[in-house]
């Protein structure tokens, strides 16, 4: 253990000299390279969200964001969970998303890049933040084993039988189908055109 | 990739780099799955006017090469001479990213198809849902499309095509889901193996017309050809397009048209499965292609025979027909399958013709219920709705008479 961390000791005082660069470049593998690519589309995304006047034009960033949020499935080896994210937040949910907005005409030609209450949304987010941050590397709630995702690969008809099976998910699957199936209903009760009136 | 991993074992004896060489040959398998149907569109572009000419009593392109054969190559020189017109007022990025999106969304469905045993591009685990979910691209291409062009009509067409898209993607989604269950995979080419006893056409023809049904909407042609309806919307969400642009538009749908009849193959006609196929696999690429081709045609044919429907119509069909048919279709497969299984009449081995027949028959005849049922709702509520209208008109006419 002692040699352990004498060794990461070493490799922080080099990283910090500056041989570090040398190392992360050359220990560069195709998977740091598309975190780095999948990284760069999240954040971008959401920065483009943030800051353009454009509703529709965020519309189209946010898709962007959720693409590297599926890419990142993809490096996890959860390639169901890319594609359904795929399928509902950008075949779905971010198609509403324009659809909406382009219905409402007013909305497409605004102007303000923030609404008045920008300082106390920045507030809000800051600490949250900083409360991830500090949770991530203070361990608070115990330590986080690093874990390497390649090993953890279940395949999708472990999925499968993981949602069916009566000792793992069933319930919080059937749960989670009433709900939406509830929802389904409320959302047409609310759009139906009351006819007997 | 039998080849390709060849050719990148060659490579490296050739004193390349190792790292280098897996690359080339990865770039070059690319390459040819992107490169194939793209190729394929131009031929096809030619059939689908010499098939809709013939339809309609006219003898179509005949001036350029043998049959007009060149013609679409004329056409290509003569869509890439004209101006790229960009309108005032359009969002330039988004009006420029639409057209690649289009054919990207069907290129993208390529990457999984298995073209012969050994020859695809790469067979995912998720291969079935994988195709469902790259088809959401080309809806988000057309929303592009339609608003940046700043144009009303290219925008109303956009919100007819997302309507129709995300309607029909219902069903298109429930009648994959049958192969998927009866194959026990996602896989496509776990799917295509699953066949070899039995087509799934005759265990499952009903989610064979579901998803021909659907696929035929989710390409925008007649008679759902409504975001484009000429006399009403002039062009649709392209109307702004020229040029090369427009001709991306094009190829995209010429594309999306033959990769359903493909997915047709692989999903209920047994795709590259024929006979020889295991001593020559390139006889597979041979007959997925005539399977799908057989499906492109009737595809074609419908096309060129049938009106538009009015978007109300379409709507009710999807909604009120298709809808509860694949929910009630899947039910009843999903509980015979069950029951197939309890009793133990499932095929020991797959591939085997006579061990497939039991199941197949019983599935069959639960299709059949499925079938009978649906129409005879149909009929019922037709003949209500028929009543209702009489009722009225009887009514309207005793007011009437009394007035008088």
């Amino acid at each position: 253990m002692g040699a352990r961390f004498a060794g990461q000791d070493a490799a922080n005082r080099a990283f910090l000299r500056g041989d570090g660069w040398v190392m992360v470049v050359g220990g560069l593998t195709p998977q740091a390279i598309a975190f780095g690519f999948f990284t760069i589309l999240t954040l971008g995304g959401a920065c483009g969200v943030v800051l353009n006047k454009n509703l529709v034009r965020g519309a189209v960033w946010l898709i962007v964001s959720l693409f590297g949020i599926a890419g990142m499935f993809v490096l996890l080896s959860a390639p169901f969970l890319a594609a359904v994210q795929v399928m509902v937040y950008i075949g779905a949910i971010g198609i509403l998303f324009t659809f909406a907005v382009m219905l409402t005409r007013s909305m497409t030609n605004l102007r303000q890049r923030f609404t008045a209450q920008w300082w106390s949304a920045l507030i809000v987010v800051g600490m949250l933040f900083v409360f991830l941050m500090v949770s991530v590397i203070v361990p608070v709630w115990g330590g986080v084993a690093p874990e390497l995702a390649g090993e953890v690969v279940a395949t999708t008809t472990d999925l499968g039988a993981a949602l069916v099976d009566g000792n793992q998910f069933v319930l919080p699957f059937e749960v989670a189908s009433l709900l939406l199936t509830a929802a389904m209903i409320g959302a047409i009760v609310i759009a139906r055109q009351h006819e007997e009136e | 990739m039998d080849c390709i991993n060849q050719l990148a074992q060659c490579l490296n004896q050739g004193g390349m780099d190792a790292g280098l060489a897996q690359f080339i040959s990865i770039f070059l398998g690319v390459v040819l799955v992107a490169t194939f149907p793209l190729l394929v569109t131009i031929l096809l572009i030619w059939v689908e006017r010499k098939f809709a000419a013939r339809i309609q009593d006219r003898i179509g392109p005949n001036r350029v090469g043998p049959f007009g054969l060149l013609q679409p190559i004329a056409d290509v020189v003569k869509l890439l001479g004209k101006e790229n017109i960009t309108p005032t007022g359009a969002d330039k990025p988004i009006y420029n990213l639409a057209p690649p999106f289009m054919v990207a969304a069907v290129l993208l469905v390529w990457a999984v198809m298995p073209l012969t045993p050994y020859h695809f591009g790469v067979d995912l685990e998720i291969g079935a849902l994988y195709v469902i979910t790259v088809a959401s691209i080309g809806t988000l291409a057309v929303m592009m499309a339609g608003w940046a062009s700043n144009n009303k009509y290219a925008l109303l067409g956009a919100f007819r095509v997302v309507a129709q898209l995300i309607s029909y993607e219902v069903p298109l989604a429930m009648a994959v889901l049958i192969p998927v269950m009866l194959a026990g995979s996602m896989s496509l080419q776990g799917i295509v193996k699953a066949q070899y006893g039995m087509w799934f056409v005759f265990a499952a023809p009903i989610s064979a017309i579901l998803f021909f049904i659907s696929s035929q909407a989710e390409t925008g042609r007649a008679p759902f050809d409504l975001l484009e309806a000429e006399s009403e919307l002039v062009a649709g969400f392209n109307i702004e397009y020229s040029g090369m642009k427009f001709a991306m538009f094009f190829a995209g749908e010429f594309m999306h048209v033959f990769t359903n009849g493909v997915l047709m193959a692989v999903f209920f006609t047994g795709g590259w499965i024929g006979p020889f196929v295991e001593q020559l696999p390139w006889l597979g690429l041979i007959y997925l292609l005539g399977k799908a081709s057989i499906w492109y045609t009737i595809s074609l044919w419908v096309r060129n025979s049938v009106p538009r429907l009015r978007i109300d119509q379409m709507m009710d069909f999807n909604w009120k027909f298709l809808v509860p048919m694949s929910i009630l279709n899947v039910l009843v497969i999903a509980f015979l399958l069950q029951v197939i299984k309890q009793v133990g009449l499932t095929p020991i081995d797959p591939g085997n013709f006579i061990q497939n027949l039991p199941q197949t028959v019983v599935l069959l005849l639960g299709n059949v219920f499925v079938g009978y049922v649906m129409l005879s709702w149909v009929r019922s509520k037709g003949r209500q709705a028929r009543a209702a209208d009489e009722a009225k008109k009887m009514t309207a006419a005793t007011v009437h008479a009394v007035g008088d």
